[in-house]
């Protein structure tokens, strides 16, 4: 009930507001800037508690438990440690020689934006009318059936980040996703996280509008100096907006005329909207940093971040996160200095590093993808435990989305977002054996029953495959 | 028996480039995959002289006594891997036009392109590719003005200026989607020109004498179809669909001359059996399991083992980004091994069979005569955090220096506090 009269109230606002009406009445009939008009709808599908045993643990803030237990009751991690035994109504697993981590979240992903099967049809993660699309939201691309969403459960990833794409200076809102399959979009979102902002640095936005369409001159910006004017161009606008906004709930009169793109931007500095900035070079990362400060605002993360390693002080200095791969490089210009260090490189520098994927295949396999940089990390001398490394791929990206009060770890009170590995996640042998997410198990490899397959599969080649 | 322990070769490895071995060199008590009959050897002893392997034993048999010792106790060897199918060494950086001889589009050859034309040794992705333990590099061109990629070639992953290159080891086409679109936009498209092409080759080089123009070749190409239309050199066919596959399994069978092998087939569990029966060899990518494409909807990540179970040749490569990542089919060997197959099989994956479909004589295997391409890992090779310790080709110690390493040594420490960090040089 709430959450439609909300829903109405919002409607109520976006007419006035569209038709520029307003009047100085006074505060509680004051147009407000909804800011959810599509609400989660998500709710924890039914849990029975669920008592696993005898499991070597990794709990996400940096510890280890061998021979642990780990209690989930109402959808929430209830206990967790050694020496604890079943409650009798719990289904008790036995993980001897298995292991638990907290589910694995990945910060960048197109699922849903770019589905499989990636025909023309499909492709709904950049807006590229413009350099400035801060107004589109990732969410209104996302085709909740795409089969990259069951084979990313299958992976252990219990929540991900929908981010549009990197064509744009400001690429649009991301949106943050419960890893369940849902008839909507709504379904899936995580209830409560924050919205984010997409930017993007260097190649991609001058290549898409400078020389895009195979026409050059095509339109700004052409140049890294056309992006950086093309951000501060943006913030300006949008620091204009907040004041007019802010001028208007204080002294009342006609409501800022709406607009979407400027919303967002405002939602940045207001401190609502957390940036997601895609950005390769040590150099540019240093600039963007620089204009953060400059417009008050702060990125969150820097994904890609592959000369991150070149910059590592500067970046735990400032406060962000870097979201890397383990070792893709070399595609263009601004990867041909990736490195396979550069996760624990950064980590190392105190900074906050993150394994991201990018990629409906890499999405399936992050634990592997943080054991190569453990590993590469290791063979030069930088040792970190592996409990310590897995803040790489739950808390780091948790802390990151404005969710790591509520998952990324187990801790009592937190959501039950589980994964029940067949072995050490650390080898490239081990596979995840349970999925649980908030406590209800949604992939079970052995049982073909819990194992979800998309409306696009049914009736073609290999439905309901081990896949 | 002069004696040297491992670190001492490592640290030499690391500062020269391709130190020579004068004398014969025994790698003892290592756990030695041989890829032959020997099996897996634990502590075994391997010894390997003017760039060949001498001998396969077990512990305790003698080591000559002139031979330095790599110490391999703890440690894994393998043949050093074949990387069944990449783009190594002939793009730099793929956005950038200039750096990438994969493809010509606006060519008038097709068959005749020879991608060993654009190989450049020294390209960082060849290094890179060789740290990892692979010494072998399979390279094909891409299709982009019609389904024939053109010749692809093999090479050793040395980077050297004497880097051994076997030309024209197989000539690549794309059937399926992509082969559609380049043929003009369908199935029959691709197989009209592809059947067409083969008769201009047969038809070469009387018909072109006349002054006349083949059917789908021009002059340059019908004559580098040649060796494939006779069956004398290795066709390799992208392709992904069930019926792709049949109609290639239907072809081969009624030109039963040509050698065939397929690569992609992520359908290929689908006709599996037929594919044993038709002895057409498979290089797939275990990672592939999405429906990616309406020709790949049946894909999964157990299809490498599905096939190799029903006794179908199967090599594994990393597909994806075959450029600067073909590093990576080690990686999805490993997975493939999560997804039912047998290590032994997925290392054979890697060595044997890339060997026995380019057909590279004493590759891919360790026993006495096979060409020293050898490799010292710190641990099982398959395994994501593994990595080579030593990696020998044709009996030469690599260095396992790379540009990537270079800049990671640089930046090890951000101390810029009394000089900037471009006067540290690794």
């Amino acid at each position: 009930m709430n959450r439609i009269s909300l829903a109405g109230l919002s409607c109520l606002a976006l007419i006035l507001a569209a038709c520029g009406g307003s009047d100085k009445a006074d505060s509680k009939d004051k147009i407000t800037v909804p800011k959810d008009p599509f609400p989660s709808t998500y709710a924890p599908y039914p849990n029975p508690s669920v008592f696993i045993a005898n499991a070597t643990i990794i709990d996400g803030t940096g510890a280890l438990i061998e021979q642990g237990g780990l209690l989930i009751e109402n959808g929430k991690v209830s206990a967790i440690g050694k020496d604890l035994s079943a409650p009798g109504d719990a289904k008790v697993i036995d993980a001897a020689g298995r292991w638990v981590t907290p589910g694995i979240i990945d910060n960048h992903s197109h699922l849903g934006v770019y589905p499989s099967p990636g025909v023309s049809a499909h492709g709904d993660g950049n807006e590229i009318s413009g350099p400035v699309t801060a107004e589109v939201w990732s969410e209104h691309g996302i085709w909740p059936q795409d089969p990259g969403f069951t084979r990313a459960l299958a992976g252990g990833i219990t929540s991900l980040q929908v981010l549009p794409g990197s064509a744009n200076l400001f690429g649009g809102r991301g949106v943050t996703l419960k890893n369940v399959p849902s008839r909507t979009v709504q379904g899936m979102k995580f209830p409560g996280a924050p919205y984010t902002l997409k930017m993007a640095c260097g190649e991609n936005p001058k290549r898409v509008y400078g020389y895009g369409s195979g026409n050059y001159p095509g339109g700004s910006p052409y140049s890294r100096m056309g992006n950086v004017a093309g951000y501060r161009e943006s913030w300006i606008r949008a620091a204009d907006y907040k004041r007019k906004w802010e001028k208007y709930e204080k002294e009342g009169g006609d409501a800022p005329m709406r607009d979407l793109e400027l919303d967002t931007l405002k939602g940045v500095l207001d401190g609502d909207i957390l940036v997601h900035m895609h950005c390769y070079r040590a150099d540019e990362m240093a600039q963007v940093i620089d204009i953060s400060k400059e417009f008050g605002y702060k990125v969150t993360a820097f994904h890609h971040a592959v000369e991150s390693y070149k910059i590592a002080d500067k970046l735990a200095e400032y406060g962000a996160c870097s979201s890397m791969w383990a070792d893709w490089w070399g595609f263009k210009m601004e990867a041909y200095d990736g490195i396979k260090e550069n996760i624990p490189m950064v980590h190392k520098a105190g900074a906050c590093a993150i394994v991201h994927s990018d990629s409906d295949i890499g999405i399936q396999r992050l634990n592997q993808e943080a054991a190569k940089a453990w590993a590469d990390g290791k063979k030069i001398g930088i040792n970190i435990p592996e409990e310590e490394a897995w803040q790489w791929l739950s808390l780091n990206p948790a802390k990151s989305l404005g969710i790591d009060g509520k998952t990324g770890s187990l801790v009592p009170g937190k959501m039950a977002d589980v994964v029940v590995w067949s072995g050490n996640p650390f080898s490239v042998y081990t596979k995840a054996d349970q999925v649980f997410v908030d406590g209800a198990l949604m992939y079970d490899r052995s049982d073909a029953a819990n194992r979800p397959v998309m409306d696009f599969e049914l009736g073609q080649p290999g439905e309901g495959d081990l896949k | 028996m002069s004696v040297r322990h491992i670190a001492s070769l490592i640290a030499a490895a690391a500062c020269l480039a391709l130190p020579v071995l004068a004398a014969p060199v025994a790698i003892v008590g290592g756990n030695v995959w041989t890829g032959t009959s020997q099996g897996t050897i634990p502590s075994g002893i391997v010894v390997i002289d003017e760039g060949r392997v001498v001998s396969v034993s077990k512990a305790g048999s003698p080591v000559p006594l002139e031979a330095t010792v790599i110490d391999a106790t703890g440690k894994w060897v393998s043949p050093g891997f074949i990387s069944a199918f990449s783009r190594t060494g002939i793009v730099e950086v793929d956005a950038e036009d200039a750096t990438d001889d994969t493809s010509a589009s606006g060519s008038d050859y097709s068959v005749a392109l020879d991608a060993a034309d654009g190989f450049n040794p020294d390209s960082t992705a060849v290094a890179v590719t060789r740290v990892e333990g692979v010494t072998r590099i399979v390279v094909a061109p891409e299709a982009s003005s019609n389904l024939f990629a053109g010749q692809g070639f093999v090479a050793d992953t040395s980077g050297g200026v004497d880097t051994e290159i076997s030309r024209k080891a197989f000539l690549l086409i794309s059937l399926g989607d992509h082969g559609a679109a380049l043929a003009g936009g369908s199935r029959p498209a691709a197989w009209a020109q592809f059947r067409a092409a083969l008769d201009d080759a047969g038809a070469y080089p009387a018909r072109y004498f006349t002054g006349n123009d083949g059917t789908a070749l021009g002059r340059v190409d019908a004559e580098a179809l040649g060796p494939a239309a006779r069956g004398e050199q290795l066709i390799l066919i992208e392709a992904h669909k069930a019926s792709d596959l049949n109609a290639i399994m239907d072809f081969a069978a009624a030109n039963p001359g040509l050698k065939i092998a397929i690569v992609g087939a992520d359908e290929g569990w689908r006709v599996a059996p037929r594919l044993a029966r038709s002895g057409i060899p498979v290089i797939v990518d275990a990672f592939s399991n999405l429906p990616a494409s309406f020709e790949q909807l049946g894909a999964t990540a157990e299809n490498a083992s599905r096939m190799m179970d029903a006794g179908v040749t199967i090599a594994i490569s990393h597909l994806g980004d075959s450029s600067h990542q073909a590093r990576l089919a080690i990686q999805v060997a490993g997975n493939a091994v999560a997804n039912g197959m047998s290590h032994d099989d997925a290392m054979k994956a890697l060595t044997t069979a890339p060997a026995e479909i380019f057909g590279l004589q004493g590759l891919g295997v360790i026993g006495p005569g096979a060409r020293a391409d050898i490799v010292v890992w710190d641990g099982d090779p398959l395994e994501i955090t593994s990595n080579p310790d030593v990696v020998m080709i044709d009996g030469d110690v690599q260095s396992l220096t790379t540009r990537q390493t270079e800049l990671r040594d640089r930046y090890l420490k951000l101390d810029e506090s009394t000089r900037p960090l471009a006067y540290v040089k690794p």
